[in-house]
């Protein structure tokens, strides 16, 4: 247990603390005490910069389950040391926010809040840092349930219930799926443990479940991650308060996915598969997201559908670096890891832009009361400050000169274009795809960062339409977003500051064993880069993306931007009520509530099963040698037994059914007596006797309503049914004869004839057999009967009165 | 309607009789011979379920004042007990064990434990035969 383990842990801690404080302190907003936390742990986080940036690492150990495998490890290098950072600096940013954002004490369940808060703080912390994939599953779905829970936080709304229920469905299905992943890795390589798994990345490579892991492992990433086609829940969870939506939906939680992805680039990288399925998806959600995104009307709507473009823009890249698997860099340069540089580098800067727009437009709801860009406008004078800082996110966000969305985006364009010059897995055709999309999807974004942006602080005020008289926000809403948005002029101007100290040993942690041992990333990232390829395609998104915003409103009345909706809420929507509906009709339709159904199933089911086994098994042996001669006796009895049997279901008369009854039981009785067995014939008469008497007895209870007479229904199933169970037990009982000739196992009667008087001083076997050999069989036995005649007496005597439904 | 059952009295009392000697006989013949705890109770409920039929249940059972609720509980205890006593002498549970004993009338006399573990049986066989034959009986409602 180390001080790391501890700082997992603290979010949890303090989690429980949270109500105490919430209930016994009520002057001061709980917030106050819950944001000391991720600020001491990011000034702790810090510490470990230059540790890490000098390109060491640290693990420490701390066994869980170690029969099994499972050790809550911890391992801290470049990646996990940037998200958690992320996770610390902007949690303590989220905290601040959220004390002025819900500020009032009162209305608001503020000890609820801050505890699923804290829980998915620590979750997240819990996946970044941990090295054990069974861990990093378990705080996974920690994240994913407090991710619910802060969605559903107003949970009188009926929209976050449904996002809520969304977002649970689709992450926790992907997250099934990835421990199915990560079961199938622990089956190659024996061991739960990240870096072993990576050590044996060369092994695992040319397994055959190879790629069933890849795949269930990208079904969890992309699930979490919002990618295509699995984004449905994050527009929807927007219904969460801005602060969750801030935290949560743009800066950490979406990225966990990512840093799965870029995690296990090590272990997958290599194959042809992860490049085109991570590149293409991400790709395809790049355009897909920024497209949907300018038909929103909600701003939170569109910074979701930004988000998931963004999202889709990192995961391709960290697609397109793992081309350098494939490439020695020695000799090739820098070219192909400028991928995995510009996802890194997106990742930061994305972080920062999209924390601050979640909360300026946090902040333009909070002022306003709406969020609909139809009814804003003209906030420009009225919210300075808010202005400002919007301006800074939007233009990062939209790729402009001189902040650091400029910059990752040149990279982007790079990698793109550095992505047709790949002479691998068909690239040298299909690559030319890539910077085509990411060019278009970059002037969607530009014209959809342009409207949130226009619409919301330009044109003309509209107070009429506005609920609340409009007035700049308070400094604790702003201080969040203003040192969110200095962080993104800083790392615009100064973008090296991050290029050493973290870039550098995360690309190394994405990357590891493709630079040759004591080698470096060497990371400068500047602002001019020449009249180059790239400055061309931005000089032509601006130019485009202008042309796109301006003509907006000659296409907004087509269907296309009248629907706001997602086209694929529609399949999700419809399976919901599918699923639904359709296990309604397969639960109707067998769940007849007839006993005489269940009765066919079962009789259906053993035939089934037993004549399955019998053919397949090849178990049929009819063996008419070793059978013992026939006497008449038994010839006659078999033949009025058969006769009462056959007659048995055509007789119309309850009374005379009963008595053919009573008939077969003598005829069994007497069958005993033929194969001498006086004990069973004398207990066989007196029970069917006693058979009878009780049935007779129930007779007269029958109600008098149902007295009529009545011939059973012929039923041809029933007919099948039947016989087919008694050909099946029959020929079970024919072939075991036979096979027990054929396989002769020694009987233990032996034992019983010789021993009876001896052992047991008694010459009836049968007797002794009951109360001496088996004597715990017989004690149990009259336990039976009498809990039966105890049952019986229950039944009668003690007689519900009302109309109970037992 | 009051019938004149005397036929059907008279005949009864002397074959009942008949019928529990017999059970009785079932009953001790057991060990070495058919019949048992088993056989014997169903005979001697059959006895006792004759004078029930043939006389009304109110008279017989003032005649026979057994309560067949506990008839069974003192049957599971015959048997459980003889188990346990086997335990008790630190033997497995149900061992059982026989002895020729001299007694001053009776002579030489084979005894055995699996006796009392029948004679269990045979009490709840007759408490649960009677049990719910007379409690479905009774039921009025």
């Amino acid at each position: 247990m180390s001080l790391l383990h501890l700082v997992v842990l603290a979010p949890f801690v303090l989690a429980i603390l949270v109500p105490f404080l919430f209930k016994y302190i009520r002057q001061v907003h709980t917030g106050w005490f819950v944001m000391i936390l991720p600020l001491t742990l990011f000034i702790y986080f810090i510490q470990y910069l230059p540790i890490i940036s000098r390109g060491d690492t640290i693990h420490e150990q701390q066994p869980w389950v170690p029969s099994l495998g499972m050790h809550f490890d911890i391992y801290l290098d470049g990646l996990s040391l940037l998200f958690a950072l992320l996770i610390t600096g902007i949690g303590t940013l989220v905290v601040l926010y959220s004390i002025y954002y819900l500020y009032n004490k009162k209305k608001e369940a503020l000890g609820n809040f801050y505890v699923y808060l804290l829980m998915f703080m620590g979750a997240m912390l819990g996946v970044v840092l941990s090295d054990n994939l069974i861990v990093i599953y378990v705080f996974w779905e920690l994240t994913s349930l407090a991710s619910s829970l802060l969605i559903a936080y107003w949970f009188h709304k009926e929209r976050s219930r449904y996002g809520a229920q969304k977002s649970m469905l689709i992450t926790v299905s992907g997250g099934f799926a990835m421990l199915a992943g990560f079961s199938l890795l622990y089956v190659m390589t024996n061991t739960f443990s990240i870096r072993e798994i990576i050590s044996q990345a060369d092994v695992i490579i040319t397994n055959p479940l190879f790629i069933p892991a890849m795949l269930c492992v990208l079904a969890g990433a992309f699930t979490k991650s919002a990618q295509f086609p699995f984004h449905i829940w994050l527009p929807d969870a927007m219904e969460a308060p801005t602060p969750v939506s801030a935290y949560l939906h743009s800066a950490t939680m979406v990225k966990a996915g990512i840093y799965l992805v870029a995690r296990l680039t090590p272990v997958f990288g290599a194959a042809p598969q992860w490049f085109w399925i991570v590149s293409g998806f991400g790709i395809f959600t790049l355009i897909w997201g920024s497209i949907s995104a300018i038909r929103q009307k909600d701003l939170k709507a569109i910074l979701a559908f930004g988000t998931i473009s963004q999202l889709g823009l990192i995961m391709s890249l960290i697609g397109l670096g793992s081309a350098a698997f494939h490439y020695d860099v020695a000799v090739v340069g820098t070219l192909y890891y400028t991928a995995t540089l510009a996802a890194v580098f997106h990742l930061i800067n994305h972080a920062t832009f999209k924390g601050s727009l979640f909360m300026i437009v946090g902040i333009v709801d909070h002022e306003t009361g709406t969020r609909d860009i139809r009814k804003l406008g003209g906030l420009m004078t009225i919210m300075p400050i808010t202005f400002t800082v919007a301006l800074i996110g939007t233009l990062s966000m939209a790729g402009i000169p001189p902040f650091n969305g400029f910059l990752s985006k040149e990279m982007f364009f790079t990698a793109a274009i550095n992505a047709t010059t790949l002479d691998i897995f068909n690239m040298q055709t299909l690559g030319i795809l890539f910077p085509i999309i990411a060019w278009v999807a970059s002037i969607f974004t530009f014209a959809y960062c342009m409207l949130m942006f226009v619409r919301t602080f330009l044109g003309k005020f509209k107070p009429e339409k506005l609920e609340k008289e409009v007035h700049e926000a308070p400094i604790g809403l702003l201080i969040p977003p203003i040192i969110l948005a200095s962080l993104v002029i800083i790392f615009g101007l100064f973008p090296n500051l991050l290029a050493y100290t973290i870039i550098e040993p995360t690309m190394a942690s994405i990357l590891p064993n493709v630079l040759a041992e004591g080698e470096r990333f060497y990371v400068n990232i500047y602002h001019w880069h020449g009249f180059n390829t790239e400055l061309f395609m931005t000089i032509g998104v601006v130019l485009f993306g202008a042309l796109v915003f301006l003509n907006l409103k000659k296409w907004s009345e087509t269907t296309f931007f009248l629907k706001e909706r997602d086209p694929l809420n529609w399949v999700y929507d419809n399976s919901l009520v599918w699923i639904v509906s359709g296990s309604t009709k397969v639960t109707n339709m067998q769940m007849t509530g007839l006993l005489r159904d269940y009765f066919v199933f079962m009789g259906v089911f053993i035939v089934g099963l037993m004549g399955y086994t019998m053919v397949k098994y090849n178990i049929f042996a009819i063996d008419l040698v070793n059978i013992a001669e026939v006497s008449p006796y038994v010839f006659i009895l078999v033949i009025v037994l058969l006769a009462t049997t056959v007659l048995l279901p055509f007789i119309s008369h309850r009374i005379t059914a009963i008595i053919a009854t009573g008939v077969i039981g003598f005829l069994v009785a007497l069958l005993f007596v033929v194969f001498r067995a006086p004990d069973l014939a004398l207990t066989q008469l007196l029970v069917e006797t006693v058979m009878v008497v009780l049935f007779l007895l129930a007779f007269y209870h029958l109600p008098e309503l149902r007295k009529e007479k009545f011939t059973p229904r012929f039923k041809l199933t029933n007919l099948l049914v039947s016989i087919g169970v008694g050909a099946v037990v029959t020929l079970t009982a024919l072939s075991a004869h036979a096979m027990s000739y054929a396989n002769p196992i020694q009987s233990i009667s032996e034992y019983f004839i010789e021993n009876s008087y001896e052992l047991a001083a008694g010459k009836n076997i049968v007797n002794v057999i009951l109360v001496d050999f088996r004597g715990l069989d017989t004690m149990l036995e009259i336990l039976v009967l009498a809990i039966a005649a105890l049952g019986i007496v229950v039944l009668v005597k003690l007689r519900m009165t009302g109309g109970e439904d037992v | 309607m009051k019938k004149n059952l005397l036929m059907l009295h008279t005949i009864t009392r002397i074959v009942a009789f008949i019928i529990l000697s017999f059970s009785v006989f079932l009953f001790f013949a057991g060990h070495n011979n058919p019949g048992g705890g088993f056989i014997g109770g169903l005979m001697t409920a059959a006895a006792l379920l004759l004078l029930y039929v043939s006389f009304d249940i109110k008279s017989i059972k003032k005649v026979i004042p057994f309560n067949y609720t506990t008839m069974i509980a003192v049957g599971m205890l015959f048997a459980i007990g003889t188990g346990v006593a086997s335990m008790l002498r630190g033997f497995p549970f149900l061992t059982q064990f026989d002895k020729y004993v001299t007694f001053p009338i009776l002579g030489k006399v084979h005894l055995t434990t699996a006796l009392p573990f029948d004679l269990g049986v045979y009490l709840v066989v007759v408490g649960v035969t009677l049990l719910s034959i007379l409690t479905i009986a009774e039921d009025d409602a």
